[in-house]
């Protein structure tokens, strides 16, 4: 690439680096990287002619039109970009371009000691950093062998649950901003903000909390906060009937999300789909049930499921779910076991602040947290949870140093994405922007 | 010698290195030649291993193997999960399985992206995270962090 200051990247000059960079390496471009390179060398006569070639009515004439869709189109949830082949009004091939927000977390995350990645990890997904740092910390305690109190375990599962619904109600305004029913958005979003500020509560944080720790949860709930959320939750299904009530049975939102973006279950299944988007389709797939962790098995709901797969019973599925995630907060706190919030292991678990101005130990012990670390034995854990968009698991491999030597996330978001090109082949364009909604994508989890 | 890892080693003979069971998770170290003869059995009954939840990497510069591949399985009928684990060596190359679960493709692309670990008969095999000019592959151990040049500084 261009390396010289002052130099910047012009875009058609990327098409051409792609091309010396796979001399480079001794191959031909591939499928994706011969996409990219087509969309970027079209000048804008060369723009015209497709768009004049397509217009054409003679069958077989026609050429596909090539349309960048991205990389910010308002309607793709964050910086997605799809290089689109069109004939007309119908999608013939789509490759979805990624990488706009990567930060490369993971790379950071192996130069940091193991509580301080928390931080990092929490701000892929970043509409459901409450799973990031689940996955991560029950990846960590896994290879330390530590036992998580079920006071720990609980007030997790209420704090995943509220970070699922806030997570559905920003999918629920956005997609239907989308699709044109604007109202939907500034309900959904007066509701998110009392679950936000819930969090704020008992976080100190609104989104990208570091409030689990390895070893359990970073505070008990602040005094008031049960009181709030219960209230929260009374009020909730009520709102949820509302939601329903904009949509459910609305012509515009029917027509535009019914019989859109199916796939078979296998299909979805090969694909590496979970979350909503398949059980949608009526697999009956939920970690929460399946592989059952922190105390899930405790709590009785139900697992929604869809029928059909389109982009309507993703909606149905989303919504029936946030109806059980407050079933599930409400036997947690009504279930409440005693106890401590963090588990009582001096080496890794930080000591309680009271304790440092009496205690000299604790002191040393909060220094040499704090300083070097904890140092995990040499292995290797893969921790999954159901996030709001499927499977988040966390892959940690360790080598007995106080830092991770490998730290990866499966983020749902990635995985469901590629779902989205057999979709919208043969699809109309229009679609295409349901099906993206429907996916839920969180190109901050996409892209890490 | 866990059932899994016998079961792989009747229908695949040779194909099964090693075992590992560490944090309650059942790890089979497979042949590098073999790995997509194991793909395709686990996939089908009777382990039934349809999902591949994941596809990741981790580089070892001590080791004389280098790039460690973990393949997460999971199935569906049971909730078993099962790690394969392949050594790629030092010039790293290993078999593609998107024939076998059509997922892997954008996990082999992530990590030929960022360890240049080579997918032979890869449909696809460009970079996704990273600019398709980019140089180097980011999470080697030996790739520094920080120091590269921030892009569009100059643009400003």
């Amino acid at each position: 690439m261009s390396t010289e200051p002052g130099a910047g990247i012009p875009v058609a000059e990327e098409a051409r680096e792609a091309l010396e960079a796979a001399r480079r390496e001794g191959r031909g471009l591939t499928e994706t990287e011969r996409a990219i390179a087509g969309a970027e060398a079209m000048t804008t006569q060369e723009a015209l002619a497709s768009i004049e070639a397509a217009s054409e009515t003679t069958p077989g004439s026609r050429r596909p039109m090539v349309i960048n869709l991205g990389p910010q189109h308002p309607s793709t949830h964050g910086v997605l970009r799809l290089v689109t082949e069109l004939d007309g009004e119908v999608i013939r091939d789509l490759h979805p371009v990624i990488g706009y927000l990567h930060t490369g977390i993971e790379k950071q995350c192996e130069n940091k000691t193991y509580w301080q990645a928390i931080t990092l990890v929490t701000r892929m997904d970043y509409l459901a950093s409450y799973f990031n740092i689940h996955a991560y910390t029950s990846a960590v305690e896994k290879l330390l062998g530590l036992e998580v109190p079920d006071r720990a375990q609980y007030l997790r599962v209420i704090m995943s649950e509220l970070n699922r619904i806030t997570s559905h109600l920003v999918w629920l305004g956005t997609s239907g901003l989308e699709l044109g029913a604007i109202t939907v958005f500034f309900y959904s979003y007066g509701e998110r903000d009392k679950a936000l500020d819930l969090g704020e509560m008992i976080a100190g944080e609104r989104m990208n909390t570091r409030f689990f720790q390895v070893g359990g949860c970073a505070d008990d709930m602040p005094p008031g906060f049960e009181t709030r959320l219960r209230a929260f939750l009374q009020e909730l299904p009520s709102r949820i009937d509302e939601y329903e009530d904009l949509l459910s049975s609305n012509p515009i939102w029917i027509d535009r999300t019914k019989g859109v973006g199916i796939l078979p279950p296998e299909q979805l299944i090969d694909l590496g789909v979970t979350g909503p988007a398949l059980r949608a389709a009526g697999v009956d797939l939920d970690l929460r049930k399946t592989a059952p962790y922190s105390g899930y098995e405790h709590f009785d709901f139900q697992v929604p499921l869809g029928v059909s797969g389109d982009a309507y019973d993703r909606y149905s599925v989303r919504l029936r779910e946030m109806r059980e995630s407050v079933r599930i907060i409400e036997q947690a706190l009504d279930g409440m076991p005693e106890g401590g919030h963090i588990a009582d292991d001096r080496k890794v678990v930080l000591p309680p602040r009271a304790e440092l101005a009496t205690s000299m130990e604790a002191l040393i012990h909060h220094f040499k947290l704090v300083t070097e670390g904890f140092r995990v034995p040499e292995g290797e854990a893969y921790s999954a949870v159901e996030s709001p968009r499927g499977e988040l698991a966390c892959y940690v491999v360790a080598d007995g140093s106080p830092k991770p030597r490998r730290v990866h996330m499966r983020d749902p978001s990635f995985v469901n994405l590629q779902a989205l090109r057999p979709m919208a082949r043969g699809a109309y364009l229009a679609d295409l922007i349901t099906m993206i909604g429907s996916l839920d994508n969180v190109m901050g989890g996409v892209d890490r | 010698m866990s059932e899994v890892r016998s079961t792989i080693e009747s229908a695949v003979p040779g194909a099964v290195i090693d075992e590992h069971l560490h944090a309650g998770e059942v790890t089979v170290e497979v042949d590098r030649g073999l790995l997509l003869d194991v793909a395709r059995f686990v996939k089908g009954p009777p382990l039934t291993f349809v999902l591949l939840s994941d596809v990741s990497c981790a580089d070892f510069p001590e080791h004389p193997q280098r790039f460690r591949l973990a393949y997460h399985l999971f199935s569906l009928d049971t909730g078993a999960r099962l790690r394969l684990r392949v050594w790629a060596g030092i010039e790293p190359e290993v078999e593609s399985v998107t024939g076998v679960w059509a997922t892997a493709n954008w996990h082999e692309r992530e990590v030929y992206d960022m360890f240049g670990v080579r997918f032979r008969n890869h449909p696809d095999l460009a970079r996704i995270l990273m600019p398709l000019d980019w140089e180097g592959h980011p999470l080697r151990r030996d790739y520094p962090l920080g120091g590269e040049e921030v892009q569009f500084t100059d643009a400003v």
